[in-house]
This record gives structure tokens, sequence and C-alpha cells, in this order.
């Protein structure tokens, strides 16, 4: 791609919050017609990058140029003018209107009396038939799946005119299917002359969509190339700054009796996000890893063995028992809990790090006695957590919520797998999205902590909508859409397209391996 | 202008923010006391010497503050675990009430029960009537997500007429000539006077005893730990195991036990019996002293000689000089107000742009 003028020019911006430096002098170009990605781990920059493009931060240094003009600093509306639009991560949909309704919604100004609806309809219809995003602008966006709301988001910015589109890891949220009909969307867009910035942590799906690549590292752009011609390995490389052993995968060797066994269960039903009939089996030194769209049920599941929701119809047992829906009750007899949001859910964030590693474990009488909190032994235990799980950026009375995400999982993983004296060690593990948003190092230390729990003849319920995760981990490997939960079936019986066509409902998939396998 | 979240805040600023609030708070009212004409300096060591300048400006002071610690450590508890009582004020006159049912009525006819057995009994029974009152509002904000603000607010207005009704009906007082007020407590359970002369009595040091014992219960046992996680992330507190209902009416127990207690200890201590106007808002200044006091049981200790002096110390002063008494309760309504801004302070920073 060699065109005359950049339509996108940043130079030089820094950006500077308290001690951390989030952008240290980045400049970077956008071609007419290209599509950059830029790559990063979590934290390298890239969000603070894009929000002074888009005027929700002020940078300290450095200008930008939009199609030639220079760009006022810290204003969205600006911005947007300019034909920047933007496609965030966490979509920003109304799901009780329609469509148009989401579309026009911040378009008109407020103090037009009637909205022209008509002349609205046209334009979409027209914005839909060029950029081959067909779309029914009536359709009621809370019916949408989650491929088709990516596309209202698209369109959106698209119907606002803008000819710079920066997508905020696009495919986080999509089945693989879905994924490849964003790429084909992706270089429709392009051919119309559209310029597009992908903003992502997937090597595979950056080398497939971009023309040009651009690596952040600690704020600093420390590589910008041709995509042609780049490998992961480089790539993956230049993201961390040394080289990266790719996960190998190292199957369970013993598996042993069944401890976790759910039959025929099914829970209260809140859109899709439920279980129906659910049967699984969770045996001794084994990983299961559930893979699926997020929202499909996963959180009913994991709340379900977490003992924060009960089940309506069937049998949850635990070790031969009913299992009880008490998560104190869990932690005694052996769960290990790793929950979805750990801001919200994993740590109680005002509270120092010590208390946390405590809170599971408030009435096991190794921490308390009478209802007096035995401190010295407590602290001892979180002083063991945060050494053997290397938790780091604070002591032990630091707060929680001034760690980073990597350090507070560390910090929950190490809480949940580190009985005190007297108790037993794990004998289930249910990690939701253990590695969700953490940066590679700490990603494969998660990883290498369930592997070793299982070697050490733990079962493990891994649920992740990271296909490569589920992949790399899973033994057996069962996929959830709608409530439903295929069989679990050895990871070698299943590839990537049988696993997408499960995530995505197809019928055909959901009795897959048998044949396959046969 | 917008806020931008502090990584840290230190301690030194923590502790500074509420000084720097009262500050500010006394530098507002000057100007209305200049508005008032009087000479702002005269006026304000009028009232600190009307709050704190003698010894009987003091024991007038911790006479005030008494009542103000309990209800202050009502509020404390409570909104630590985000449980918002505002009706600290109604569960004080439940709780006098109470006191008077069971030192004033038996203890005066009839029932010869030793002063030992009634004495805790009063406050027992003060303390259950003050918690009963809250335990309806805490279950329906659990179970039903009923907004507790508005229930305890609510419930105040209804405690104040079923304690005018008693006042003329079951408990009146027959020789009061007509004057709403109860039996008198039976003179064997009232205080002693910690200095003789004076009005400050000995629920003074039972107060301060119990804000120390507060103190150890967020710091040393379950139970606070639990009240402070459930009111820092309910959710998270759930997750780890702890029952957060039964956390919450534990905390409606306490909450409303110390506001009854409250309105025991000033029949015991001051009044001697129960009227309509014995507490000038006790309640409702409880929530700005633990406000003021960061939620810190130890901080209601201060905050409540703070605000009792300014009230005492404006009394003093408006008899010496034209300004009405008001000015006390904007001093303290407006601190609360400038305590609210610095805690925001302490954990955002203003950017202008």
């Amino acid at each position: 791609m060699t065109e005359p003028a950049p339509v996108l020019r940043i130079r030089n911006i820094s950006k500077r919050f308290g001690e951390l430096l989030a952008n240290d002098a980045i400049s970077l170009t956008l071609d007419s017609g290209e599509v950059l990605a830029l790559l990063g781990e979590n934290g390298a920059g890239k969000s603070t990058l894009m929000s002074i493009l888009f005027g929700h931060y002020v940078a300290d240094a450095g200008d930008i140029e939009v199609f030639g003009k220079p760009l006022p600093p810290g204003n969205p509306r600006i911005a947007l003018n300019a034909g920047i639009g933007m496609v965030h991560q966490h979509f920003t949909l109304a799901d009780n209107l329609s469509v148009l309704d989401n579309i026009v919604l911040g378009s008109e100004p407020l103090w037009q009396p009637f909205s022209n609806r008509r002349a609205a309809r046209t334009k979409l219809l027209d914005v839909a038939h060029r950029f081959g995003l067909p779309v029914d602008p009536d359709a009621r966006v809370g019916t949408l799946s989650v491929g088709e709301r990516q596309r209202v988001e698209i369109l959106k910015a698209l119907y606002r005119g803008a000819r710079i589109l920066i997508l905020d890891e696009p495919t986080a949220v999509l089945t693989p299917q879905e994924s490849e009909s964003l790429f084909a969307t992706l270089a429709q867009m392009v051919a119309q002359g559209l310029s597009i910035i992908f903003i992502s942590h997937k090597l595979g799906e950056v080398l497939r969509v971009s023309d040009r690549v651009a690596v952040l590292r600690a704020g600093k752009l420390v590589a910008e190339a041709a995509t042609k011609g780049v490998t992961q390995a480089q790539l993956a490389q230049w993201m961390v700054g040394h080289g990266v052993d790719a996960a190998e995968r190292q199957p369970t060797r013993v598996r042993g009796g069944s401890v976790c066994a759910l039959e025929r269960v099914s829970t209260a039903r809140r859109g899709r996000e439920y279980l129906r009939d659910v049967s699984l089996a969770l045996h001794a030194g084994e990983i299961v890893a559930i893979a699926g769209v997020s929202g499909n049920g996963q959180a009913a599941l994991a709340n379900l063995l977490c003992g924060t929701l009960s089940a309506e119809h069937g049998s949850v047992t635990l070790l031969d028992a009913p299992l009880p829906a008490e998560p104190d009750r869990l932690v005694q007899l052996g769960v290990a809990r790793v929950p979805e949001d750990r801001h919200a859910v994993g740590v109680v964030g005002d509270l120092p790090v010590w208390e946390n590693a405590l809170s599971e474990r408030l009435s096991s009488p190794a921490f308390s006695r009478g209802g007096w909190i035995r401190g010295t032994a407590a602290r001892a235990h979180a002083q063991t957590i945060v050494k053997r799980f290397d938790v780091r950026g604070g002591g032990l009375t630091t707060a929680a919520r001034s760690l980073s995400g990597g350090n507070m999982q560390k910090l929950i993983l190490g809480r949940a797998l580190t009985p005190p004296a007297g108790a037993v060690a794990a004998k289930l593990i249910v990690a939701h999205q253990p590695t969700w948003g953490l940066d590679i190092g700490a990603v494969a230390f998660v990883q290498q902590q369930l592997v070793a729990a299982r070697d050490a003849g733990a079962a493990v319920l891994l649920i992740s909508d990271d296909l490569d995760e589920v992949m790399a981990l899973g033994d057996r490997i069962a996929v959830m859409h709608a409530g439903a939960l295929t069989e679990a079936l050895p990871a070698e019986q299943w590839t990537r397209e049988t696993i997408g066509l499960a995530m995505a409902g197809s019928h055909a998939a959901s009795t897959p391996g048998a044949e396959r396998a046969a | 202008m917008r806020l931008e979240k502090r990584n840290e805040s230190s301690a030194l600023v923590l502790i500074a923010a509420p000084f720097a609030a009262v500050a500010f708070t006394l530098s507002v009212a000057a100007l209305l006391v200049l508005w008032a004409g009087a000479p702002v300096g005269r006026t304000y060591s009028l009232l600190l010497q009307g709050g704190f300048g003698s010894v009987f400006a003091w024991s007038e002071t911790l006479t005030r503050a008494t009542p103000l610690i309990l209800s202050g450590l009502a509020a404390t508890v409570a909104f630590k675990a985000r449980l918002f009582n505002i009706g600290a004020e109604g569960q004080l006159y439940a709780g006098a009430l109470a006191a008077i049912a069971v030192g004033g009525l038996h203890g005066g006819t009839g029932l010869e029960w030793s002063p030992w057995i009634l004495f805790p009994l009063m406050i027992v029974a003060a303390a259950l009537a003050g918690a009963a009152l809250l335990l309806g509002p805490a279950l329906m904000k659990q179970k039903l997500g009923v907004d507790e603000v508005v229930t305890t607010l609510l419930f105040n207005f209804i405690v104040l007429l079923f304690v005018g009704a008693m006042l003329d009906g079951p408990m009146k007082d027959p020789t009061a000539m007509g004057w709403p007020q109860s039996v008198a407590l039976n003179g064997e359970l009232e205080l002693g006077k910690l200095i003789e002369g004076t009005r400050v009595h000995s629920g003074l040091l039972f107060a301060a005893f119990l804000a120390v014992a507060m103190w150890a219960l967020f710091r040393f046992t379950t139970l606070g730990f639990r009240i402070r996680a459930v009111g820092a992330n309910a959710r998270a507190a759930a997750f780890a195991g702890i029952p957060v209902t039964g956390t919450v009416v534990m905390v409606a127990l306490l909450s409303g036990g110390l506001a009854g207690v409250a309105g025991a200890i000033e029949v015991a201590g001051r009044t001697g019996y129960v009227t309509l106007d014995m507490s000038p808002g006790y309640g409702y200044s409880g929530i700005v002293i633990a406000m003021l006091a960061g939620l810190h049981p130890i901080g209601v200790l201060l905050a409540s000689i703070f605000v009792a002096g300014v009230l005492v110390g404006a009394d003093s002063m408006s008899r010496a000089i034209g300004v009405p008494t008001y000015i006390a309760d904007v001093i303290v309504a407006t601190s609360l107000l400038s305590v609210l801004v610095a805690t925001l302070l302490t954990q955002y920073r203003v950017r202008w742009k």
C-alpha cells in the first residue's frame, strides 16, 4: 500500500499518568485504504493512544493530523466530525430500541422536534448496501446476536461519515465463523476507501487481516513493519520483549475417579444466561475446558459450582454428596474458585491484600477463634500466598484495588489453591476466564498453575472464550450454546471448525466427534 | 472540568481532610457573621470560650456530646456496611420511651426490683426498641430491595407521633399540669454526675467505652471484617462466603440498638423523663458526626466533642452578641458538606480542561 498522503498522522504523542508513562513519543501514520494492526499487551498503551485520538484524553505532547488538517485535542465530537469512528469492545447500544433508533440516537440535535426517520432509513440502507453490511433497521437490538450487534456498531460509525474506523478487540466476543465474516466486511470497507486501525493481541488474526502492523510495549512504539514477511514468533517477541515459547499441550497422564457430576441440571432462565439440561462429569487429574461465546450459560455454570446459584432441576454432586450452595462450605470441601470478574467479585478492592487472602476462610479455626481474627496467623498465611504466587505491586497492607490485573489474579488463585494447615487441598478447581485481560507472562503463570494442580490430582473446570486457551489446556472439551452443553469429548476429537460450529449452536456440530473419531 | 481518580491517597491527606473541611466551614460561616453585623474575631472567640473556655463550658459540651457519640456510632456502624440508617432520631426516642417503660412505670409503681437488675434491663430494653425499629427496613432492603433511606426516614415521623400519643396517654405524667411529658424515671436509676454541680454524667464514660469497643470490633473480630467487606463490595463478600443478609441484620441490630441506648442514657443522665423536644436532632447530627469522623469510631469521639462545642458555644455567644444561635446549625451542616467534598478530593483530583 503506497498512497501519497496519509489520512492520519500521529506525531510524538506522549501521555503521562502520575508515575506511568503510558505513551512515550509515539509516531504513526495510517494510509488511505489500509488496515493497520495495533498490537500490544494489556497496559502497553494502545487504549491510551486511541483515547487521545478520539478526544477522551489530552496528550501531554505531540499532535495529530487528520486528512492533512490538525485535530484539536480533547473533543470527541470534533474527532467524529473529522471522520474518526470507534467501535468499542463493549457495545454502546440500547437493547430496547430498534437498529435505526440506535443509529440515529445522538446524531441529531436535541432541539430538533421531530426526527427525520424516512431520510435516516434511506441513508442507513444506502450505507449498509455500500459496505456489504445487511441489516434490518426495525429489528430490536436486544434480539440480535453478538455478531449482528457489532455490525450495528460499525454501521453507526459509518452512518456518521467515519472514514477512519478504529476497532478495539473486535473478535473478542465473536465465534470463529463470525470473525471470518467480520474479516470479509473489513476487506470490503477497505475496497471502498476506508482506513482501519485494528487493535488486537491475537497474533493469528493480526497476520490475517492487516497490511501493516505496529507494536507497542510499555508505552513505546517498538516495531512497525509490513505484515507480509513477519511471523507470529517475531510479533510475540516484539510484544513481550523476549522470546516466548508457544504453549505446548501437556495431556493428562492419570485420569482419576469422578469428583463432581452434574446430572441434567437446569437453572432459572435469564436471557441466554442459564443452564438447560446440562450433564457433565469432572474427573480427578483432568482439565475439562468449556468453550463458547460468553453469555451462553457459562456464568450460570460457574456460579452453580461456586455456590452462588442453585439448580432448579437436576442434581449436582461433589464427592458423591449433594453440592452445598454455600461458598464457605464449598471452600472447606476443597473447591478452589476463580471468578470471572476479579475486580467486582474476586476481591474487595478497598480491603488490604492480607484481608483479601483471608476472606474465603474467615471462619476456619486456623484464622479465627471465638469471633476474634488471629491476625498474626492470617498475615503469615497471606505472606505465604504472596511469596508462592509471586504477587507483586505492594505489601500485605496495600489495598487490593491498586494491584495490577495479573497480580490480583495471582492473589485470587493463590488464595484458592493454598489451603491453611488442617484444611483439605483443592479437589475441584473452577476457573472462569482466568486469563482474561492478563499480559502474556501472567497468562503463562496462571495456566501453569492450573496444569500443576491437575497433575497433583485436582479436577479442573476451565471456562474460557479464548479458543486457543481451550485447545491448549483442555484434556476434554465441551461447548456451550444458549444454555446447553455438548458432550465433553477428548480434545483430539475436536477441530477449530467443529468447535466454532458448536459455539454458533449448529445442531450438526453438537454430536461431532463420534463419527469423526470412528 | 473533570475528576481523575488518584492512584494513592497518603495517610496525611486522609487525616488532614476533615480539618481542612472545618477550616473552610468556619470561613464560610464568617461571611454570615459579617452579614449579621458582628465582628468575626470576637464572635468566634466567644463561641470558643462558650464551648471550651472553662470547666463549666467543658462540662456542658461533654454533656451534649454524650448522646452525639452514641448516635454517631450508630451511624458509623450502619454506614460502614452501606446500610444508610437515617432513622437514628426515631430509634433514640423509641429507646427513651422503652427506658421509661422499664424504669419509670414499673420502677415507680410497685415492682420492687433492685436497680442492679432494673438498670441493665432498662438499657437492654432501649437497645431492643431501637434495634426493632431498624430491623424491618434492613430486611426490606435485603429481601425486597426497598431503599432504606426512605423507610428509616419515614419511621422517624411515625415514632414521634407515637411518642406524642404515649405522652398524652398511658405514660402521661399526672403531676405535669397538662404538659406533654412522661412520668419520671425512678431516681435510683439516674446516672451519677462526673463533676459535682455540673450536668456531665457517667453516660459519657459508657459512650467512650462503646467507641473503643467498636474500634476493636472493626479491627480485630470476624464480625467487624464481615461488616467492612459487605460495605466495601457486597458481591465479592458474598462470593467469599460471607453471609451478606445476616451481616446487614447484625449491623441493623447494632446501629438501632446504639441509637436506642442514646435515648435511654439521655433520660437516665440528663432529663429524667421523656418530652417531645428532648432531642434537638441528635439522631441526624449523628450522621454528620460519622461523616466528619470518616466512619472511624475514635474519630466519632472527637467529632462529637467538636459539634457539641459549637452548639454549646453558639448558645453562650448569642447571649453576648447579636448573632443568632442558628449559626451553629449552619456550621454543622456546612461542615458535613465540606467533609464530603474533602473526602472526594482525597480520592480524585480536579483537572481543569
